[in-house]
Parts: structure tokens; sequence; C-alpha cells
């Protein structure tokens, strides 16, 4: 596979408002400090769209947003690839508890809302892009699935890809058998060409597993239980500039090796 | 009319498909498809799923009841993965599968499975025996091995113990059509030389219910195309392929093309002029470097609801006028959802095979507004090139093209 160029970040979790502020305590220059988790409501939606998506549709699509507005590209021209351990958990259990109940009725709404590419749809929606777009799960590898398919994807169709990962907490009784703490959100910009403004090029490449880059000290404890935190180290070196190789788990018995390489 | 198409794709070098398994509401194995399209006999019946209701006809496969996964998995049982070893054990595929696995290595085979709903049957039935007190699970679901999108897939990988990339494809009715296109992109960047494709999606309440809200539901067995037609019959079913750059030396199918788009226009309504379609199948043409006459017969998604059916006519006819037979097979096997684009793709594969163009089962006046060139009876010819259409929720498209290579 080619190396790829890291075009721009959005980024989104209590703490952390946008890439921005996330750039900055990643990096050490300013301590993370836990916040209530945010509400994000992202305008590139309609308002028609905002007051129908679910929650998971605006935390996914805030951060796609941001990433887009800093890459220099057109929204339109660019495909996607979404990726999340859980979808949207809220309306999963409103139709469960629907199913339960008598009469058995459940909301179109919520219905169209809760098939796994929901966010992907209102996000092609309102950035008005017919390209191609996919949406994965892959459990706790569901960061790395989604970061590996936006890879091939814009190595093979040489294409620029938006890879959207996100995971919001469930509501009870899903929480107890599946436990998330705290939502997070992050959207990655991959060219097969640098861009003006390019982050980092990235040699992108499945391995054995061995022991995996640690995911950044102030952040572990708000975020081990999401699977989106294993863009954390990722993160961590693109707000360092730092040229070190970072591994994180992808399947049971595999990595996915990050390797930063020089370019002018 | 293609050369309005902004995006100019590479020409693809044809995947051959070495093996395929199928189970669905018309048998198991590929050769119980076969003879039901053959005989024009249907896989639909009056629900009997739980209590039956809503009043709707589905496609069911027998005997999952009964059929529980092998002990070394046992804590991936459910209907679903029920229902994904069923199709394993069809036409000599996990056979197949180890032979590939022989040449090439385990770590070398990626397995890329389509599923809209997964396990979450077994969530329903958890939530229906909650504590009425607390609202907590009595029976908790296995979250990992049921419920998670990814679980099927992962029972895929290992069952057949492959050690290759994987990922849990979930776009709505495309889902398991676009795991062809991943497929491709996967060996084509080195990371696989073998590639096990498939899709899941066995009935639940979720989505019975779920399009009985949204007033899809038909009240008989579906009729695509149909001037009267009135909605989907949901059908369960499992299917794969073995994808490989090499033939079997047998002269069999390949993938020579496939096109993805997005509609940008409605969560759960089509493009009423049907752009999206029109996109996924232009692509799909332009990196098999054919032209529309090219292609001899045209699998529909045609799930027989007024909007889709009407909208990917439009598209259809703006790129192959009236010239290519098309038909739907919901109407033997209902709308499979996640499964859908894999039971045509093995469809379409057997029509090249056998020379078969199978009618529009359960259609009896054709819409007179419908403009391309439905078949209502069946035919046999020769057949070159098929091209199979998945359009799903969210407005996600992909058309698949297979054939034999030049």
């Amino acid at each position: 596979m080619i190396p790829l160029y890291v075009q721009s970040v959005g980024l989104l979790g209590p703490g952390l408002p946008d890439w921005r502020t996330g750039r900055d305590i990643l990096c050490g220059e300013r301590p993370y400090q836990y916040e209530a988790p945010p509400q994000p409501n992202p305008d590139i939606l309609s308002a028609n769209e905002r007051r129908r998506g679910a929650k998971s549709v605006r935390w996914a699509v805030a951060v796609a947003q941001e990433a887009v507005a800093a890459s220099g590209l057109q929204a339109a021209d660019i495909a996607t690839v979404f990726t999340s351990s859980s979808g949207d958990g809220e309306t999963l259990h409103c139709i469960c508890e629907a199913l339960a109940a008598p009469g058995r009725e459940v909301s179109p709404t919520r219905f169209h809302n809760s098939v796994h590419n929901a966010a992907a749809g209102y996000w092609s929606i309102a950035a008005g892009s017919r390209r191609p777009s996919v949406s994965l799960c892959g459990y706790d590898a569901s960061f790395a699935i989604g970061l590996l398919e936006a890879a091939v994807q814009a190595s093979v169709e040489r294409t620029p890809v938006l890879l959207v990962a996100y995971d919001l907490p469930y509501p009870q009784p899903l929480h107890s058998v599946r436990t998330i703490s705290e939502p997070l959100a992050v959207a990655l910009l991959l060219a097969p060409e640098p861009g003006a403004n390019a982050l980092a090029c990235w040699q992108i490449a499945p391995a054995q597993r061995a022991a995996r880059t640690a995911l950044p000290a102030g952040l572990a404890g708000t975020y081990a239980s999401n699977p989106v935190a294993q863009c954390l180290p990722l993160l961590a070196a693109l707000a360092g500039g730092t040229q070190e190789r970072v591994r994180i788990d992808y399947l049971d018995d595999r990595q996915l090796v990050v390797e930063p390489v020089p370019w002018s | 009319m293609l050369g309005a198409l902004r995006v100019v794709a590479p020409h693809l070098k044809p995947i051959f498909i070495n093996r395929w398994s199928a189970v669905n509401p018309l048998g198991r194995g590929r050769a119980a498809t076969f003879a039901a399209l053959s005989e024009g006999s249907s896989g639909l019946r009056l629900n009997d799923f739980e209590s039956g209701e809503p009043k709707t006809w589905i496609g069911r496969v027998e005997g999952l009841e009964r059929e529980p996964v092998v002990a070394r998995l046992a804590e991936f049982d459910c209907r679903n993965n029920r229902l994904a070893q069923l199709g394993l054990v069809q036409d000599g595929f996990e056979q197949a599968v180890a032979r590939t696995k022989v040449r090439y290595g385990a770590h070398r085979i990626a397995v890329l499975v389509g599923t809209s709903t997964s396990g979450i049957h077994e969530t329903e039935r958890a939530y229906r025996g909650r504590d009425p007190e607390t609202g907590a699970f009595v029976v908790p679901p296995r979250y990992r091995h049921s419920h998670n999108v990814f679980s099927t897939a992962d029972f895929v990988r290992s069952y057949l113990e492959l050690q290759g990339p994987a990922a849990a494809i979930s776009t709505a009715c495309s889902s398991s059509a676009k795991v062809f296109a991943s497929a491709h992109r996967l060996m084509e960047a080195g990371l696989a030389d073998a590639v096990v494709v498939g899709g899941v999606d066995s009935l639940c309440l979720t989505t019975l219910y779920g399009f009985a809200s949204l007033e899809l539901l038909s009240r008989e067995p579906c009729r695509p195309c149909d001037a009267a037609r009135n909605g989907i019959s949901i059908g369960e079913a499992a299917g794969y392929a073995l994808l490989e750059r090499a033939g079997a030396g047998d002269g069999g199918v390949a993938l020579l093309g496939y096109g993805e788009s997005a509609d940008a226009y409605h969560m759960s309504s089509p493009h009423p002029e049907g752009e999206g379609a029109y996109l996924a199948m232009s692509a799909a043409l332009q990196r098999a470097g054919m032209a529309p006459a090219d292609v001899d017969y045209i699998n529909l998604h045609g799930t027989a609801t007024p909007a889709n059916d009407r909208a990917e006519d439009t598209a259809v006819h703006r790129i192959f006028g009236a010239s290519v037979s098309c038909s739907s097979t919901k109407g033997w096997t209902g709308h499979t959802l996640g499964a859908a684009g894999i039971t045509e793709a093995i469809i379409s594969g057997l029509c090249l095979e056998q020379g078969f163009i199978p009618g529009s089962l359960q259609t009896r006046v054709l819409d007179p507004g419908l403009k391309s060139r439905i078949a209502l009876a069946p035919e046999r010819r020769t057949l070159r090139r098929v091209l199979s259409n998945s359009f799903g929720f969210g407005g996600n498209n992909c058309s698949l093209l297979f054939g034999q290579p030049a």
C-alpha cells in the first residue's frame, strides 16, 4: 500500500472540544481536564435532519465537518468510511423496548436511524456527497478496521477518504453488557497526495501482535473503555510531530503498525 | 451518456469466484436455489415467525431452530450465526476455503461479511425477559458474540480459522454487495491473496416491525414492478463467495466491475430519479471497461416498494434503454436485506452458468409507467455478463458486474 497523507483531523469528547485543543493537550502544552460530554449540534445538518438524527449522528457529523473544514477540500468530493462498534445505542434500546411492550409500536424515524450506516446517510445528505460510502464494525477493533479500509481505499482508488469513528455509551440495560464509559469521535482525512497543509505521511500495515503503543497517560482513565480511543496514540504522534512507529490493536491476533514517513 | 461521469475509475483486473455457497428460502445450496428459480416456485410463506405478527409474507430458512453452531464456537450461538454456519457447510465451501488456506496461509485470506441486524434477535428476547422492577436483564444477551454487528464476521473467521484482515460491512441492504468492492481493494493493496466475502441476515422483529412502521411491508407475496405493488416481503439468507486473482481454470465466473455511490437525498426513500443508482451502475461499467450493450441481464434490486422500483427503472432506462432484460428475484427469496447483495450475486452467477434469465415472479400486471425491459417470463440463452443492483437505507448503492473475463 502506498503511504498516505493525513490532511486534517476532527475530534470530540469530554474535555476534547476540537482537534486544536486536543492537539495542545496531546503534545503537553495544556493539561487534560475532564468536562461533561459536549452536546454537538453541527450546522452542516439542516434543521430537519438535526431534529430527526440520533445523538451518535450529531457526534459523527460534528467531527466529519471539522476535518473537512480544515482540509481545503469540498465535502461533496470526498468518499467516506464510517466505523463504530455500537452504531446508535439509544435507538436500538428504544426499538427493543418498544418490541417488548404490548402493541410493539416502533417509530419509523427510529427504525431508519437504527441502521448502522445512519450517520453516513445523514452526512452524505448534509455534505451533498454522492461519493462511495461504507460503514463498518469490528467490535473493539472498529477504529483499526476503519483506518485500514480508509487507507486501502485512498491508496487503491487514488482518492481522498474521510474516516469517521465514533462510539457513545449505551443506556441501561445494554450498558451492563457493553460498558463504554465516555463518548469519543474522531475524523481523519487521508489522501494519496499531500495537500497544502498535510499533517503527516503514514505507512499503514497489519502485523503480528506485539506490545501496543500505550494510550496517552492523561486520557487513558477517561477513554480506555471506548473502542475509538485506539486513535489517541496516533493523534499524540501527530500532535507531537514525532517519527515514532505506533502500534494499535486490530483483530485478536493482529495489530496495525503506523509508520510515519518523512516527506518534503 | 457515461461521458458525463466525473470520476474516472481505474479498470479492474478480473477477480475469480472459485466457489459460491448459498442458503436461502429456496433451500440449501446452489442447486436448490437454481431448481426453484427454473421451476418458478417461490420461497415465500405467510409469516409464521414467532407470534406470526405482523401479517405479511416472509422468506424463512427451515430448521435453524434445531441446528446450533458447533460446540467449539458455542458462545456465538444465535439465529444469525446458525444461518451463517448453515451457509458455510453448503456447496463444499468450507472444504474449498481449507484448500485455499493450504495454498496461501491463513493470514493471507480475508473475511468480509455484510449484515444489517446481526444477532439483535437475541437482544429483543432479552428485553422481553427483563426484570419488571429494575429493567435489568434476567438473561443478558451475549453482546460480543451475538448482538454486535461484527459478531457474524468474527464467527465466520473463527469457524474457517482464518487470520487475514476482516470486517463487518453494514450499509443496510447494500451490505453484502459492497463486500466485493472492499475485497478487490484488499487484494489490490496486497493485503490478501484470497477473500471470503458473504452476507448473513436473519429474521427478527426489528426489521419486521420497522418496515411495517414505514408502511413498506406487503400483506401478500411482494410483487416487484407490478402496477399494484405494495411493499416488500422480508427474507433471511446466508451466502458466500471465495474470491481469488487466479481462476480455477474451469471457465468460472469473475467479478468484472463494481460501482458504489450515495444518493445524498433521504434516509429511507431513494432519490426519485435514481441518481445514486445511475452513478453506481455507470461506475461498474466503467471499471469493467464495458459499454451498456455488453450487459445481457440485470438482476434488479426490485424490492416491490412503489418508490424503489420506479427510481431504479428510471436509472436503468437512462443507461440501458429498453434493450437489456431485467428482473427482480425478490418474489422468490423475499428481501434478504444485508444478505440481498450476496444472494443476488449468487443468482447472477447461476444465470451466467446456466444461460438463464428468471422472470419477475409474483408480477401480474407490469407497471405501465416503467420503461425498462422487464422480463415476466423466463428466458434461456447464453449470457456473457450480468449486472446486479443493491440499494440500501441511507441512500447507499452498489452495483456489481459479473461475467467471463474477455
